[in-house]
């Protein structure tokens, strides 16, 4: 443990990599994780799925916060094994155990399974499947099976996606081992927005009728393009539905993060659960790193959208769509943003059309440069080199809104210049707040 | 269901009707982006694509000037299985009659002989490329580069199928960087005629228009019966992403 903290200190000293100090704990102690986690007493919650960990976990900790529980989590979105212990090695007592309540963690799909190997999640939010870095999963049934494994292993509650069949199918593989089941989703009401959130193309009509939600469900009911409520029991007005309220994150997909978080939420605080509490937790959320994070440069908004797979493009672009600003993308090939960049050609640029976009940058930029041209989006520059392109974006365009979307390596480099230009918090640093 | 798309186009002189087979079953790895540089290009050359989208349960259309498919997952292989076979005389037809097509990855192994599966189960492929697809535990995933008689040809793999070339089958290319069929005998995909084969995501096409072209030339020469005459295509963006690649990739 003792070689964890100090390359923990090292890996601080030359900036960067939040994972490492945990690969080497890793290393030292297999059984590290399940000493550390062992005797919470409010349980071990694991957070995964395709779309929307960080920023769900997120979310559900300012919940559980707000109602005063003291609460472990690894909201850097470092999410495989080692970036949980990387984070929990800050805040050990001596005796090698957690000091909290309980312990919120968002973790990959296939970390989520060696997690629950060393220690069985007392609950696990299940959030959704989508084609994401099929280098590493290889397929989307496979994913669907990790998750099912998941909560097979998960000892007291699942909070499931109703609307995404790969999920909520998987509460036949708890049925009759009594863990308790909860639902999340939209309102029927609002179910003609789904392809919003979910993609389409790859699923197929099956004979899977998911069951009826009961009051325990929360489903996202939109008033407008910013309000919304989460109602439990489906009733209009009942003073067990969590809002109207307003996220500091636009778009439908943040909303539905915070429907799932309030439902999980709900499950683990019972009767200590209080709807107003929840509101304002979750009004104060600001969006996570690179998720949709605006940050002021020189006096104009950057945002900041991180983007990793088909789904998470489609639905980044249709949220910010409506207000076209100037755009740069990034996109790198390293392991953690998927070594295969083919997803690009199941996303479709048309929105970017009129504006053009700016840059194209990473490793994989005149890629980039190049699909844009098979949609007709007209590329201003190509610049591989993320510092060179990052200075030339903020200084050619200073004086206009901006935005970059980017891959996930992209977007730890680009944050780590922007952090240095414009003094921001570096990664890791909300953990402790 | 079948639906047939119409693109729009200022200065065509004909019409080419591109079919892409499966693309909900088969083609989760980007593969539609083939289709996509193929309409584009088509219509930078001056011809106006017709985009016809094949789903099982259809008859195929035996007037297709060119036929693209790609990769799925083993659940899409098995939905597909029977509309392949049933079309397989048409698709067997027209690969005799010249036309051009480019299979890649999942129905690359299907217009093969057979697939063996890890455990033994022989199913029949339409036997249109004299291959045999052997399944493994492991599977390869990667870039890729390969030396084709189209030049260097950059793509990315991910398949747990191990293919045989029959005796005197031509591979599609060389590995220079990759694993290619088998990992073994450094050859990639394989061609018989006008009918490719290929492990190549990326999707192939975009990053490498010379075989794009020529794909187009073949389609265009068999629907019109006059020789293609290609437009003014500004490739400097592809010819950049794939250079990179074959740098990054390949040690001297």
């Amino acid at each position: 443990m003792a070689a964890g903290k100090a390359a923990r200190a090292a890996s601080r000293l030359r900036g960067g990599g939040s994972a490492l100090p945990g690969l080497v704990a890793e290393r030292v102690d297999p059984a590290f994780l399940t000493h550390a986690l062992a005797g919470l007493p409010h349980g071990i919650v694991v957070v995964t799925g395709t779309n929307g960990k960080t920023t769900t976990t997120k979310m559900l900790v300012a919940i559980l916060r707000r109602h005063g529980r003291t609460v472990f989590t690894n909201p850097t979105g470092s999410n495989f094994t080692r970036g949980v212990i990387s984070s929990m090695l800050g805040e050990l007592r001596l005796s090698g155990r957690l000091e909290a309540d309980m312990a919120v963690l968002e973790l990959d799909e296939a970390h989520a399974l060696k997690f629950a190997a060393a220690v069985r999640p007392t609950h696990a939010l299940l959030l959704n499947v989508a084609r994401d870095q099929l280098d590493r999963f290889a397929e989307i049934d496979h994913t669907a099976k990790l998750l099912a494994e998941l909560a097979g292993q998960t000892t007291t509650g699942v909070v499931l996606n109703i609307d995404d069949s790969f999920v909520s199918r998987i509460a036949g593989h708890v049925a009759g081992s009594g863990v308790e089941v909860r639902y999340f989703g939209v309102d029927p009401s609002i179910a003609d927005r789904l392809p919003e959130l979910q993609e389409a193309d790859v699923r197929f009509e099956d004979d899977f009728a998911p069951p009826a939600p009961t009051a325990s469900d929360g489903l996202l009911k939109p008033k407008d393009d910013r309000m919304f409520e989460v109602l439990f029991g489906d009733v209009p007005g009942s003073a067990d539905n969590v809002g109207p309220l307003e996220l500091k994150q636009r778009g439908l997909a943040a909303m539905i993060n915070a429907t799932a978080a309030t439902t999980t939420a709900k499950l683990l605080l019972g009767n200590d659960f209080r709807a107003d509490q929840a509101v304002a937790a979750l009004e104060e959320v600001t969006p996570p790193f690179g998720r949709g994070e605006v940050i002021d440069a020189d006096g104009q908004p950057l945002e900041l959208v991180l983007v990793k797979n088909p789904v998470g493009f489609t639905v980044a672009l249709g949220t910010y769509g409506s207000t076209p600003v100037t755009s740069m993308v990034a996109i790198n090939d390293n392991y953690a943003d998927g070594r295969d960049v083919s997803w690009l050609y199941d996303v479709s640029f048309e929105s970017l059309r009129d504006k053009g976009v700016a840059l194209t940058s990473g490793v994989r930029a005149y890629d980039m440069a190049l699909r844009l041209k098979y949609d007709d989006v007209a590329v201003a520059e190509v610049e591989p080199d993320l510092d060179v392109a990052l200075e030339r974006f903020l200084t050619a365009y200073k004086d206009e809104p901006k935005r970059i979307f980017c891959t996930y390596t992209a977007m730890m480099a680009l944050r780590r210049d922007l952090a240095a230009r414009y003094g921001l918090a570096n990664f890791g640093e909300e953990a402790r707040s | 269901m079948s639906s047939t798309i119409n693109s729009s186009s200022t200065n065509s002189r004909a019409q080419i009707k591109v079919v892409h087979i499966y693309p909900r079953e088969m083609s989760i790895y980007g593969d539609l982006g083939n289709t996509r540089a193929l309409a584009s290009r088509l219509r930078w050359h001056g011809y106006e694509p017709v985009v016809h989208q094949h789903h099982p349960g259809n008859d195929f259309p035996a007037d297709a000037h060119l036929v693209l498919g790609g990769g799925g997952q083993d659940s899409g292989q098995a939905r597909v299985e029977d509309d392949l076979a049933h079309n397989a005389d048409v698709l067997r037809a027209l690969a005799a009659d010249g036309t051009p097509m480019l299979m890649i990855c999942g129905m690359y192994q299907l217009f093969g002989n057979a697939f063996i599966t890890v455990e033994g189960e022989r199913l029949p492929g339409v036997g249109i490329l004299d291959v045999t697809t052997q399944g493994n535990a492991k599977r390869m995933i990667g870039p890729v580069v390969l030396e084709t008689a189209y030049g260097d040809v950059v793509g990315y793999e991910n398949h747990s199928g191990s293919t045989q070339l029959a005796p005197g089958q031509q591979p599609f290319g060389t590995v220079r960087s990759g694993m290619g069929n088998n990992g073994t005998d450094a050859t990639e995909g394989a061609v018989t005629g006008n009918v490719f084969g290929s492990y190549l995501h990326g999707p192939v096409l975009p990053a490498n228009p010379r075989f794009a072209d020529a794909l187009i030339k073949l389609a265009v020469e068999r629907a019109l019966g006059e020789p293609f005459v290609p437009g003014a295509i500004d490739d400097e963006i592809a010819d950049q992403a794939r250079t990179r690649q074959v740098r990054r990739l390949v040690r001297r």
